[in-house]
């Protein structure tokens, strides 16, 4: 279905990727968001607290991360599309309800502005060192979807995907800005509302005496009922049955867990996005997410005019990790030079879908500023060369 | 002889139970069944429409109302039940949203957000069940534990300060504020009553034994025994302050309504701020629907 045109901003706007992420919530039709002020996110839930009044929906400030991460799922069990907003300290307090939102398959977007850790760490300034935090941080089996945007464009088109995977699929997505992407500015275009498609709650048929909360359809994705419809759902973070009752047995934990886990992996495919440039015929190619592929892009375009054969592989699903792809590079270069802004996570995936057959090259940054184009540079011209 | 037929008419309270769960976790003795059954009463009594009643529970025994009862029900995460409550029903002002869940999870582990939601006025019951204990982790010591008493966590006594409920809630600006025990189950079931007609933040705290892990421990007896204490100790004083209405291990139980006034809940304060600002291009909500 097309978008709710009361939510689209549509037009050509100057804006920063807070503010654009903000839009792209209002135009994927979210209409409830629970916050807690945090450095450098805050932006995006204050323009939401100016513009929800006028297309209809609820804004409310929390007393704290925890209570902001479960009050949005409160809010979408009551039908609504919700999410939150943070940054490395509040997103530590959040892991609770992650958790919560895997386990109950909770549709919910959580925006994660990374800045510089551990603890309260570099407030106004960027990493990108909550990138296994987000894959692995709540306790237990599950998986989740992480998207990277690398401009204040992306921003608004990756948090509508966010939202329809999050509908679609049934689990927590997370749009993982930083703080230079969060706060850049730049230009945005907002289409026609009848040009963004957008995922509609997948809301049962079924009456409720034939209906079972936690069935699973052919995708292992199960639908929603609604409350207040006297469907009497129970939702419980235990480990459940298909009915949604609490049942304790290692086969029943061992199905849903399972299922938990093969319904982002077994539909990885489809969830995937990348962007690739020059893959083919490389010596070399910059595996990169975030801003670090703005950098990284100038580093290819330097190694590039010195007649380096330089590829370049971004990360726009920064989970799944896009494994298939990255193992298929490794068969046919020297080597792949991974930049981060951090001090070595999404490498590892890089290592282990590369599985020895090519050299992985970390560049890192401990954040607080981006990387400089030479350092790239230089690990790609020392892989070149062998 | 023709053979007798019996009819055993259903059990008024099995229609709002989910039946297929039963029986439950509860040890005998245990108050919580107790509120549950005076919750049924005050439902039927009150006529409520339960297809739009929707139960938050947290975590611990109390927590597993959620899970027994036939309504839209939500068993949260371990003190979460309040701010999970608050989203539910701000998206879904149709709902009437009950949270039922236990002293140690409301006043400790989420004694924030109860605080902050009372603050708020938001438009939500809440049943305190206080057994004075963490009863499903094994009998530890939790903020209403009263003084000198043994818990796992303090084998030679209490000594922690333990907070006066109905004072906190007050202060922290409920509209409806009152105390039974599971002796009182007919009182209990009006006050549920009274608080359906509410609007606006409103607690109930349920005293309740846990003869398991409070009482044994503490060779108080067992369920039977606590009842004939709560009838014998407990005094009647609707209107008292709050301030006056503490535990203690084995002093006067002070009972009643002790706070109910009338105040703007959070949905209106929201709306008619909205509104006044912006006027025309103010658009009101009844859900926040994404259908």
């Amino acid at each position: 279905m097309h978008a709710d045109p009361a939510g689209v901003l549509t037009g050509s706007h100057f804006l920063d990727g807070d503010h654009a992420c903000c839009e792209g919530a209002l135009a994927a039709g979210a209409r409830f968001s629970s916050g807690y002020p945090i450095t450098p996110s805050t932006e995006v839930v204050e323009r939401f607290a100016q513009r929800v009044p006028t297309v209809g929906g609820v804004f409310i400030q929390m007393e704290d991360e925890l209570a902001a991460s479960i009050a949005l799922q409160g809010a979408v069990w009551g039908g609504a599309k919700a999410f939150t907003v943070t940054s490395g300290p509040g997103f530590s307090l959040m892991m609770e309800h992650i958790g919560y939102a895997a386990m109950t398959e909770t549709p919910c977007v959580f925006v994660d502005v990374q800045r510089g850790g551990p603890s309260t760490g570099l407030p106004t300034l960027p990493a990108q060192a909550d990138m296994m935090q987000v894959r692995w941080g709540s306790h237990g089996d599950y998986a989740v979807i992480a998207l990277c945007p690398n401009s204040p464009q992306e921003c608004f088109d990756l948090t509508i995907t966010a939202f329809n995977m999050a509908e679609k699929y049934r689990c927590p997505v997370f749009v993982m800005l930083d703080e230079v992407v969060g706060h850049m500015t730049e230009k945005v275009v907002i289409p026609p509302a009848d040009q963004i498609e957008v995922e509609p709650r997948r809301y049962t048929k079924l009456p409720p005496e034939a209906f079972a909360p936690y069935e699973p359809d052919e995708d292992l994705v199960p639908d929603m009922p609604r409350v207040g419809e006297g469907y009497n759902v129970h939702v419980t973070g235990l480990t459940h049955d298909e009915r949604g009752y609490p049942d304790m047995r290692p086969a029943v934990q061992d199905r849903l867990v399972k299922r938990l886990l093969d319904k982002i992996n077994k539909n990885a495919d489809k969830i995937i996005l990348y962007e690739e440039d020059q893959v083919e015929g490389a010596d070399v190619v910059v595996v990169s997410y975030g801003i670090t592929s703005r950098v990284a892009q100038r580093a290819i375009d330097m190694a590039r005019d010195k007649g380096v054969k330089v590829g370049k592989f971004r990360l726009i699903t920064a989970w799944p990790f896009p494994e298939k792809q990255i193992a298929a590079i490794a068969e046919k270069v020297k080597g792949l030079v991974v930049p981060e802004l951090n001090l070595g996570q999404m490498v590892r995936e890089v290592e282990r879908a590369v599985a020895g057959k090519a050299v992985v090259r970390l560049v890192p940054h401990a954040g607080g500023s981006v990387h400089k184009p030479e350092d790239i540079l230089n690990a790609i011209l020392e892989v070149t060369r062998g | 002889m023709a053979e007798a037929s019996v009819v055993v008419p259903q059990n008024p309270v099995e229609q709002f139970l989910r039946m297929d769960r039963i029986p439950h976790i509860w040890c005998p003795g245990c108050g919580i069944g107790t509120s549950v059954n005076s919750f049924a009463h005050a439902l039927i009594d009150a006529k409520i429409d339960t297809k739009h009643l929707a139960i938050v529970s947290g975590i611990g025994c109390s927590g597993r109302v959620a899970g027994y009862t036939k309504f839209d029900s939500f068993h949260t995460t371990h003190g979460r039940a309040i701010p999970f409550a608050t989203g539910l029903k701000l998206a879904n002002p149709k709902l009437n949203v009950v949270v039922y869940s236990g002293d140690g999870d409301l006043f400790a582990i989420g004694g924030n957000h109860l605080i902050h939601a009372a603050r708020r006025n938001v438009d939500l019951k809440v049943i305190c069940i206080n057994n004075l204990i963490y009863a499903m982790t094994g009998g530890q010591t939790a903020p209403t534990t009263p003084g000198l008493v043994t818990t796992s966590t303090n084998p030679y006594g209490t000594y922690d300060p333990s907070f006066n409920l109905p004072y906190l809630v007050e202060a922290a600006g409920a509209v409806y504020v009152a105390r039974w025990t599971a002796f009182h189950v007919k009182q209990l079931a009006r006050a549920m009553q009274e608080m359906f007609a509410k609007k606006g933040f409103s607690f109930i705290e349920v005293l309740s034994p846990c003869p398991t892990l409070y009482q044994r421990r503490n060779k108080m007896g067992d369920g039977l025994d606590t009842m004939k204490f709560y009838k014998q100790a407990s005094k009647v004083r609707n209107g008292a302050p709050t301030s006056e209405v503490a535990l203690t291990k084995s002093g006067e139980i002070v009972v009643g309504k002790f706070v109910d006034r009338e105040r703007s809940d959070y949905g209106v304060l929201m709306h008619d701020t909205l509104a006044d600002a912006l006027g025309e291009d103010y658009v009101e909500t009844e859900a926040c629907s994404c259908q």
